[in-house]
């Protein structure tokens, strides 16, 4: 009883003995891991070369896509999962999301705004080039 | 659904005796405080990530990604680290149940599948700076080397790294403290493949899209 008094490790699965029955073999886990990865993978190279879907679409499902890779990735690979014995991993998971997603999206926001606040008048471009 | 609540009862049981057992195991605050380190590390990729899509337009009339970047050379860098962190697992799996000759089989395979990753980007590398596409060359291209570099540091790195672990391996075996470095190694090696999942993503197949 005493391993589940703990927290998991992060990328750890090594499971109390009476649990260790039903929890389906590590290289199970690692193989269906590595096809939805190959299976996400080659969808977005598909996607980026096709002809077929609506172009403007088509960086949001790559977006999504990757997306999806990683949270594979997170289960499959890294083992990270919802059980109250995780809860610490996925805390400190969460609060690196929510940085990477300020840092990403405020980054592009402001410098977005940055770039059409300061592009000047067609005309003062033009004086721009011929000096 | 049986498991979700015989391991929800164990909890409810043990979650009074937390205060009594003390400390966690050092294998568990090892490998949280390295969690934590690989989360710092894909904060500062946030950055370099957001330095490249604030700078992918500025190319200064010098080429851009699309004129740049060879899909099927990416393709293969991204199967190689792919079956990597596959094996990386594979190799973990027979370190934590001391089966000596299937661990050195998956180091091996893990490091030379990261080799030729390597290879491959040097290669694309070595090919666009002989065109004239160096990082001086626009802000496009600085970000471009700087993301995409520090990534394959940070893969060259790991490398070294797995030939040290695989000589404590040999010399020491498995006691406890090569067992904790090995966890790290694999928490390292799997957090390299989820960062190359947003670079060749954001960086080769955003970027030739049309």
């Amino acid at each position: 009883m005493t391993a589940t008094r703990y927290d998991r490790a992060p990328g750890d699965r090594s499971t109390p003995a009476e649990l260790q029955a039903e929890t389906p073999p590590g290289v199970l886990v690692y193989t269906i891991g590595l096809f939805l990865a190959v299976v996400l993978t080659a969808t977005s190279f598909w996607a980026a070369n096709t002809s077929l879907l609506w172009a403007p679409g088509v960086p949001l499902g790559l977006a999504v896509l990757a997306i999806a890779q990683m949270g594979v990735h997170l289960v499959f690979f890294l083992h990270i999962t919802t059980g109250p014995d995780n809860t610490n991993n996925v805390l400190a998971l969460a609060f690196g999301v929510l940085i990477v997603t300020l840092v990403v999206a405020g980054s592009l926001w402001i410098m977005a705004n940055l770039n059409d606040s300061m592009m000047p008048p067609a005309e003062l471009m033009n004086l721009h080039m011929q000096h | 659904m049986n498991v979700a609540v015989a391991v929800y009862d164990v909890e409810h049981e043990a979650l009074s005796g937390v205060s009594e057992a003390g400390p966690a195991p050092k294998r568990i605050v090892v490998a949280y405080g390295f969690w934590i380190f690989l989360l710092s590390d894909i904060v500062m990729f946030s950055a370099l990530f957001a330095a490249y899509a604030v700078l992918v337009r500025s190319t200064a009339g010098g080429p851009n990604g699309a004129e740049l970047f060879n899909q099927a050379s990416a393709a293969l860098e991204t199967a190689c680290l792919l079956a990597s962190s596959y094996t990386c697992g594979l190799m973990s799996l027979a370190a934590s149940s001391r089966r000596r000759v299937g661990t050195y089989l998956g180091a091996v395979v893990t490091f030379a599948l990261g080799a030729a990753f390597l290879a491959l980007e040097i290669r694309e590398f070595a090919d666009m700076i002989a065109h004239g596409a160096t990082p001086q060359r626009s802000a496009f291209l600085s970000a471009f080397f700087t993301l995409v570099g520090c990534h394959g540091l940070h893969v060259a790195v790991g490398l070294i790294w797995l030939t040290v672990m695989m000589a404590q391996v040999a010399i020491k075996g498995f006691r406890a403290s090569v067992q904790r470095r090995l966890l790290c190694f694999s928490l390292f090696w799997h957090a390299l493949d989820i960062i190359w999942v947003g670079l060749f993503t954001v960086v080769y197949l955003m970027g030739v899209a049309p």
